[in-house]
């Protein structure tokens, strides 16, 4: 193993359950506000994971009162509590940033069978 | 204070107890072992001779050879003088010094060479503005404006900044911050980046 990954190695989560693009989640994240911590949820369709080692990220997209808001989280990170996989979504590609562009029910994504 | 040479091996990140994620440079510090000893009374000041990073005997010059069988270290790839060396064990000939000098916390300060960047313009070598991209300019988005007066000095001063070579400087970093020291595998974990390429060779100092 490389030195680099070496270092990075102990803070690896094994606890991460499998999820990929086209997946809707609900994130849990610890959010602490001056001494005190509790749980924030944030739901939404999973646009893309990138990276790889310590350095992964996911971006997870909702609509929010007719709004985009996308978060990107690391995925190692011990900010998040728990990440849930609500459903499996058929997707052709890895990135779906063409989300985006698109509104209501064009914006569906249909479920794995 | 304590210094040794190191090489960079690259950065990663890591997250504290808060989850805070903090930029990290992983540096190979040491070991590195006292190949000489100079004194006031030998050669006209006190110096440390530190050497780091072993290399074959074959592709060692025979009078370096001997520099090394004096000191009874195997032959070593960098050399380097440090001045004001103080550290806890005493630092006799052959003498081997390890990252264990430095603890979590601490600041350091690391010196490399930064990458070279070949000659660039003011723009990116001196951050200057450029010109406006439009109202009827052209040819001058990255110019370097005016060089200095007219008549009175009717010359370009000394040391005004233009296009050049930028980069492969040595470059000191202060107050750099220890993340984290793992003595086993001879690694120092600092936050931030850190001069120069990977593989790049680096100094570390503490006062």
């Amino acid at each position: 193993m490389n030195k680099v990954d070496m270092v990075a190695q102990s803070q690896l989560r094994d606890d991460i359950p499998e999820f990929g693009a086209g997946d809707t989640v609900t994130v849990h994240v610890k959010v602490v506000e001056g001494d005190k911590e509790r749980i924030q949820l944030f739901q939404g369709v999973v646009l893309q994971r990138r990276g790889s080692g310590i350095n992964a990220t996911f971006t997870v997209r909702k609509v929010s009162n007719g709004v985009g808001v996308e978060r990107i989280f690391p995925l190692h990170s011990p900010r998040i509590a728990k990440i849930e996989r609500l459903r499996t979504g058929r997707v052709r590609r890895a990135k779906l940033f063409y989300l985006r562009n698109l509104r209501g029910k064009a914006a569906r994504i249909d479920e794995k069978r | 204070m304590s210094a040794l040479i190191g090489k960079k091996i690259g950065m990663t990140r890591l997250f504290d107890e808060q989850g805070n994620n903090i930029p990290v440079t992983i540096l190979e510090a040491g070991p590195c072992f006292v190949t000489q000893i100079k004194t006031k009374e030998n050669d006209g000041y006190d110096a440390v001779q530190l050497g780091f990073d072993p290399k074959r005997e074959k592709l060692v010059k025979k009078p370096q050879l001997g520099h090394f069988k004096k000191a009874k270290v195997s032959p070593l790839r960098i050399i380097r003088e440090f001045k004001n060396i103080e550290t806890d064990q005493a630092l006799n000939l052959g003498a081997e010094l390890k990252v264990d000098q430095f603890a979590e916390g601490e600041v350091v300060q690391v010196t490399g060479r930064s990458k070279g960047k070949g000659f660039q313009g003011g723009v990116k070598r001196h951050g200057f503005g450029g010109g406006p991209k439009s109202h009827g300019q052209s040819d001058r988005l990255r110019a370097p404006g005016s060089l200095g007066q007219s008549s009175y000095p009717s010359r370009v001063l000394k040391g005004t900044r233009m296009a050049g070579r930028m980069g492969n400087d040595r470059v000191t970093l202060k107050n750099v911050r220890v993340v984290k020291v793992d003595p086993e595998n001879n690694l120092l974990i600092v936050r931030g980046a850190i001069p120069g390429a990977n593989q790049g060779i680096v100094y570390i100092k503490k006062k």
